[in-house]
């Protein structure tokens, strides 16, 4: 398998507090890396520094061999993400949004059109995609939200908790979705749902404070901590108690 | 191209929003209509149309310092600025794509104040049309000041100071609604060390045919909009690096 992502003794620091201490991990193509810890372990800041919207401090991340510091345009053109809140034009149409976003990404209108018929198509949003994005409840919000980061044909694409605040229902049906991705785009999913990562990932990363606690498969995890349950794994991990 | 796609995007948010057409039109319509059934009623210079227009058309634009700074605050908190941030734009693409729809809009604006005064009795002129004009690098004044506080501020304190502070800042600076000369010497010095009242000084006098001192207002305009400008890019940049 071929690497996507190589994070090399990345660290962020802001002024005395770090952030995100010395960390070194790889992604593989094609598979679904999630990052698992409780509010404040720095997977957010990471996402932002592999994503090229923050300058990290110390280290280095290669994106399919572009590095974020120093090819910053080049990782943009492989790259898309779905940020934590909606991050979607109020007062656009869900077309427009999704047009906006293919003609930032430099597609021409033929294509553009073709593009915004495909995600329409994929994430099921005919139905609405002439209503104001305003008024779409949280569920299709969210589903704009990734078909607008996955227009551009993303390699690799960040979902930061993209099923947040969504109904059971909403939330099975965006795991849909994202499952079928699976293979074709890098995924980096940071979540505070467990299951959703159980469900979804081939690798968890669990940070806390800043630093990696844990990384590998599921069953690596629940075998590294003697444990049944995920959940009970995650806790002891993160040092909680049962 | 990706600059002329967000503009038009900046275009739909703005223009869809029904607050644009309360405060960017309405707003000084009302204020036209309602200063010069004042002026009717008291013989004062200021409340005559020929006097009043050009300080309501330059007041009325600080409303697109308003339209602009919320827009990029609203971004900012949504993190659409964010997801944008990770595509090719480039820097210069946010800045015309925020500035290029809010020229045609202050013009519109300043054509709405214009119409209304000739229906309320402005002889028309050729001088209208050129006060009309050069609204242009007022407005990059006021677009400026959204920039750059939509780049600093979050989405509350937008509206306090673009929505608040600078409308009045600009009624008291700016000798639209009085004479500087009656509040004396320190708030008139004060005054015209800003571009606003420069800015209606200018619009005055091509209205009444003298043109006395447009060159230097024109200057002072100018030089404002440029530093702004400067001063919202620079700082809308840092914007990109969430640091």
């Amino acid at each position: 398998m071929t690497v996507a992502i190589d994070v090399q003794e990345l660290c962020k620091k802001y002024g005395p507090k770090t952030a995100v201490h010395p960390l070194s991990l790889t992604v593989q193509q094609g598979e679904i890396f999630a990052l698992l810890g409780v509010n404040g372990a720095g997977k957010t800041t990471l996402i932002n520094m592999l994503s090229s919207l923050t300058k990290p401090t110390e280290g280095e991340a290669f994106l399919l061999g572009n590095s974020v510091i120093t090819d910053k345009q080049k990782v943009k053109q492989c790259i898309a993400v779905s940020p934590q809140e909606t991050a979607i034009a109020p007062n656009l149409s869900v077309r427009e949004n999704l047009l906006l976003m293919a003609g930032v990404h430099g597609f021409n209108k033929e294509t553009a059109k073709l593009k915004v018929n495909e995600m329409l198509a994929l994430f099921s949003l005919s139905p609405v995609e002439k209503q104001r994005s305003k008024t779409l409840s949280g569920g299709w919000q969210r589903r704009l939200s990734i078909a607008m980061a996955l227009i551009s044909e993303p390699e690799i694409l960040f979902l930061d908790e993209p099923t947040l605040g969504l109904d059971i229902l909403a939330r099975r049906e965006l795991w849909a979705i994202i499952q079928n991705l699976k293979g074709r785009v890098t995924l980096i999913l940071t979540t505070h749902y467990l299951e959703e990562a159980e469900a979804l990932a081939d690798h968890i990363c669990i940070m806390k404070n800043g630093r990696i606690e844990a990384l590998g498969t599921i069953e690596e995890l629940k075998e590294q901590t003697a444990t049944e349950r995920f959940e009970e794994a995650f806790v002891q991990i993160v040092g909680g108690m049962m | 191209m990706r600059a002329l796609v967000f503009a038009s995007r900046t275009a739909k948010e703005i223009l869809r929003d029904p607050l644009t057409l309360i405060f960017g039109i309405g707003f000084p319509v009302i204020i036209l209509l309602l200063l010069t059934a004042i002026g009717k009623n008291i013989p004062n210079d200021l409340f005559q149309i020929e006097q009043l227009t050009p300080g309501i058309a330059v007041f009325s634009l600080s409303f697109m310092s308003l339209f602009s700074a919320q827009l990029i605050a609203k971004d900012r908190a949504s993190s659409m600025l964010a997801r944008l941030f990770t595509t090719p734009m480039t820097a210069a693409d946010y800045i015309i794509g925020y500035t290029l729809p809010l020229i045609p809009m202050a013009l519109v604006q300043g054509s709405i104040c214009y119409i209304v005064a000739i229906l309320l009795g402005m002889d028309i002129s050729s001088n209208i049309l050129v006060a009309w004009f050069l609204l242009l690098p007022i407005a990059l004044v006021f677009i400026g000041i959204g920039l750059l506080c939509g780049s600093v501020f979050n989405e509350k304190a937008v509206a306090g100071i673009c929505g608040a502070l600078l409308t009045n800042v600009v009624a008291w600076l700016s000798g639209t609604w009085f004479s500087l000369d009656l509040v004396g010497k320190t708030f008139k010095t004060i005054a015209y060390k800003l571009p606003f009242v420069h800015a209606v000084d200018m619009g005055k006098s091509i209205i009444d045919g003298t043109k006395n001192g447009v060159l230097i207002n024109l200057s002072w305009v100018l030089g404002y909009s440029i530093l702004l400008l400067i001063i919202a890019i620079f700082m809308f940049k840092r914007r990109m690096q969430i640091d």
